[in-house]
């Protein structure tokens, strides 16, 4: 790492995110390994732990900047950027990587015009791959802002992205 | 509790609620209320019923097992009238086709045995009652006033139950030493990090029966005399983590967890900590580092979580299914438990079949049956009357099977003695469709992303392993490649520190084993036998067959199809970068595949 935390200042998270996180934290602290309790609630909350974030969480718990670094670059569900207003998750589990998931994939990037981790730029839509959800047996599998769509078919696909795009 | 003569389960699918399956639940309880039938019919909300394009809002009216599709909430008043009133089923509101109410689970097949999935989809999850009238907290009360924590060891170790997370470990022995330990407090942790691809067993069990599984924890910790438990749940199950904790309020309003339970002096209280994303928080290590608030990484053994886990303090670690079936064995008895499966593998085990079988979903039999058995009796055979090409055991860390094992009895001695493993119960069957050297690439990415890269075998390892799986599927490979593939496989397996790095070439490894003729052909002939590898393939279209009416043009996503209508298509090699959607679309089986 070459790049040197800034010092933390009150000044850089805006006021509803820093209602947001004192709140989550207020109710969490006191649990033992609460750190992981929080980002998760964090990221559920206020839907990513930006650097900011991660400085002023590592403050209040009096743990060093790294230690939250490191625990929010580890886990893959913890975001540092904002999320488009939908995400679409296609599950890479074996059931649906059989079942035509990289047929959707494609058939989505040539929709969106956005590829894989990347969020539109009208910030509508985040497309991202995910592991296996569990719903094996309705592969093949995305999910729409946590909800599972199953068995989805090529020729209803387009529908759905366009949904997505447009509401 | 309540008895009912009828419930009525309606599907609130995210599909069926657009459609209006709330308003449908309401003007139900209205009408039932108008009528005075509200304390004898009892209106529950289920997961899909059916496929909601087909059947629209639907529900399903049990004890009679009859099926109302396309509802509306003008249909109510008529419906509960004829039905619930009068005694009248209306035919014509009943859905045209049958289906299978529960698409993982269904009816049992033959040859299987529900002990761990007994309740899953017969009671509401969310009403402790419901377990209760099951049985429930029967063995907890059993074994708090009348057996001490040896008596309960001695029990279990007497039914013969091993760890069902994979490994294998007798679970009553984990128990014992974990008890002997003199330091404290102790804890307990449940494993529900279910990260294996096609594998959702537990999922299943913790949404539709979580109360086995806690029921079981409280048994484990009286065992062992934990204090307090931990259920590290994974991200990706939010239903599992919600209903977990419904069921925790709910047996702490009991009196079954909390202080002095029962009445007898022992006192404990479960916790659902969530994972974030992390396929290595399966290994109870770095579960335990997750529970902590840190990286899940994993660290070396000795000492074992039985002496320094939680906090440093002793912890004993099973699987969700292992502490789901603690309470039957404890109700009704080592013996009756011991009595299935085979001589060092007893009881029943579940499984998630996924990939190129009829019936896919979940089962549980006994051990001992044959792969044969499973694949073509409770699996209903090969899909689309293809032929069976191999079955992936043990998820990404496991090996495949190929044809000559398929006699061999499922359990835990016989699948490693053939070179997988038992893993926590993902089964992926192949058709002949399916090609090896890309699976092997398959898994080889789910783990060399999910390498935590503490150790270099693994970190480094699995990426190298990767590179060379790449290159072949992409023709470029040599047969040296092959050489130097078995030789990092052999090393990562030797030299890495956790299960993860250990067990990952194993899909490589057995493999080449199996069909190295699959290999040679992709790096001498550059040819895929399956068609699957891209660069190695082309998409044709069946000048004769071809209609030409424009659908694979209008699908392909590069628009490398041209043709005019009711003319032969042509597809530009060039273009086309072989997803395989033209096939897909093609309603005359008119786009060949070339390799």
């Amino acid at each position: 790492m070459t790049e040197t935390p800034a010092p933390t200042t009150e000044h850089e998270l805006c006021e509803n995110k820093r209602a947001a996180l004192d709140a989550i934290i207020a109710q969490h602290r006191d649990r033992p390994g609460a750190l992981m309790v929080i980002l998760n609630e964090t990221q559920k909350q206020v839907g990513y732990v930006s650097e900011p974030m991660q400085r002023y969480v590592a403050k209040k718990m009096r743990v060093p900047v790294s230690a939250v670094h490191g625990v929010v670059t580890f886990y893959s569900f913890f975001t540092t950027q904002p999320r488009g207003k939908h995400t679409i998750k296609f599950c890479m589990g074996t059931a649906c990587y059989v079942g035509g998931v990289p047929q959707l994939i494609e058939k989505a990037k040539q929709l969106t015009g956005s590829d894989i981790g990347q969020t539109t730029p009208d910030g509508q839509l985040t497309m991202e791959v995910c592991r296996c959800v569990g719903a094996c047996s309705q592969a093949p599998v995305v999910t729409v802002d946590d909800e599972v769509v199953g068995r989805v078919k090529p020729n209803k696909f387009p529908q759905l992205i366009k949904k997505l795009l447009e509401s | 509790m309540k008895f009912f003569r009828s419930h009525v389960l309606v599907s609130v699918d995210p599909q069926c609620l657009d459609m209006g399956a709330h308003e449908i639940v309401d003007a139900l309880n209205d009408e039932l209320v108008a009528w005075g039938l509200i304390d004898e019919v009892q209106v529950l909300e289920t997961s899909r019923l059916g496929d909601p394009a087909r059947f629209g809002p639907d529900l399903v009216v049990y004890p009679e097992n009859v099926h109302y599709a396309n509802l509306g909430v003008d249909d109510i008043p008529y419906l509960v009238e004829e039905h619930f009133l009068k005694g009248r089923i209306v035919e014509k509101f009943r859905a045209k086709e049958t289906v299978v109410t529960d698409d993982e689970l269904g009816a049992p097949k033959a040859k299987e045995v529900r002990i761990v999935l007994r309740n899953c989809g017969k009671i509401d999850p969310h009403n402790i009652e419901e377990y209760i009238a099951e049985d429930g907290y029967q063995a907890l009360a059993n074994a708090l006033t009348s057996m001490t924590p040896e008596q309960v060891i001695d029990e279990v170790m007497r039914s013969g139950l091993r760890g069902r997370g994979g490994a294998g470990f007798p679970a009553a022995r984990k128990w014992q030493l974990c008890r002997q330990v003199p330091d404290g407090p102790k804890y307990l942790t449940c494993n529900a990090d279910e990260g294996d691809p096609g594998a959702f067993m537990n999922r299943r069990v913790l949404e539709s029966d979580p109360h086995s599984v806690v029921e079981g924890m409280i048994l484990a910790a009286y065992a062992i005399g934990a204090s307090l438990g931990y259920i590290y749940c994974r991200a990706e199950y939010p239903i599992a983590v919600a209903n977990l904790n419904v069921a925790i309020e709910q047996a702490r309003e009991f009196g079954f967890l909390g202080q002095n339970i029962f009445g007898t002096d022992f006192s404990f209280d479960l916790e659902v900590r969530m994972g974030a994303g992390a396929f290595v928080c399966g290994e109870e290590t770095a579960l335990i580092a997750s529970i902590e608030g840190k990286r899940g990484e994993p660290r070396p053994r000795p000492p074992f979580p039985a002496v320094k886990g939680v906090w440093g303090k002793p912890t004993n670690n099973n699987n969700v299914e292992t502490y789901a079936v603690v309470p039957q064995i404890l109700l009704k008895g080592a013996d009756w438990y011991a009595a299935m499966g085979t001589e060092k593998s007893k009881g029943t085990k579940t499984f998630a079949i996924a990939g190129d079988v009829v019936n896919t979903g979940l089962i549980e039999v006994p051990f001992g049956l044959s792969l044969r058995e499973v694949i073509f009796d409770v699996g209903g055979g090969i899909k689309d009357n293809k032929k069976f090409k191999a079955i992936q055991t043990g998820g990404p860390m496991g090996g495949c099977l190929v044809e000559e094992h398929l006699d061999l009895p499922l359990d835990y001695e016989a699948l490693t003695a053939a070179g997988s493993m038992m893993g926590s119960g993902g089964l992926i069957i192949m058709d002949d469709e399916t090609c090896m050297v890309d699976i092997a690439r398959f898994f080889m990415e789910f783990t060399q992303e999910e390498s935590c890269g503490k150790c270099t075998p693994c970190r480094v390892g699995t990426r190298r392993i990767l590179d060379i799986l790449e290159k072949i599927c992409n023709g470029k490979g040599t047969l040296a490649d092959i050489d130097q593939l078995e030789l990092l496989c052999e090393e990562v397996m030797k030299n890495s520190l956790c299960g993860l790095g250990q067990g990952a070439p194993n899909p490589v490894i057995s493999t080449l084993k199996h069909f190295r003729e699959e290999y040679i052909a992709h790096v001498v002939d550059k040819k895929c036998p399956a068609k699957v590898c891209r660069a190695l393939i082309r998409y044709e279209v069946i000048a004769p067959t071809c209609t030409g009416c424009t659908v694979c043009a209008r699908n392909c996503p590069v628009e490398a199809i041209s043709g005019e209508r009711r003319q032969v298509h042509v597809i530009d090699e060039k273009t086309c970068i072989r997803c395989g959607i033209c096939a897909q679309v093609c309603n005359f089986d008119a786009i060949a595949v070339l390799s």
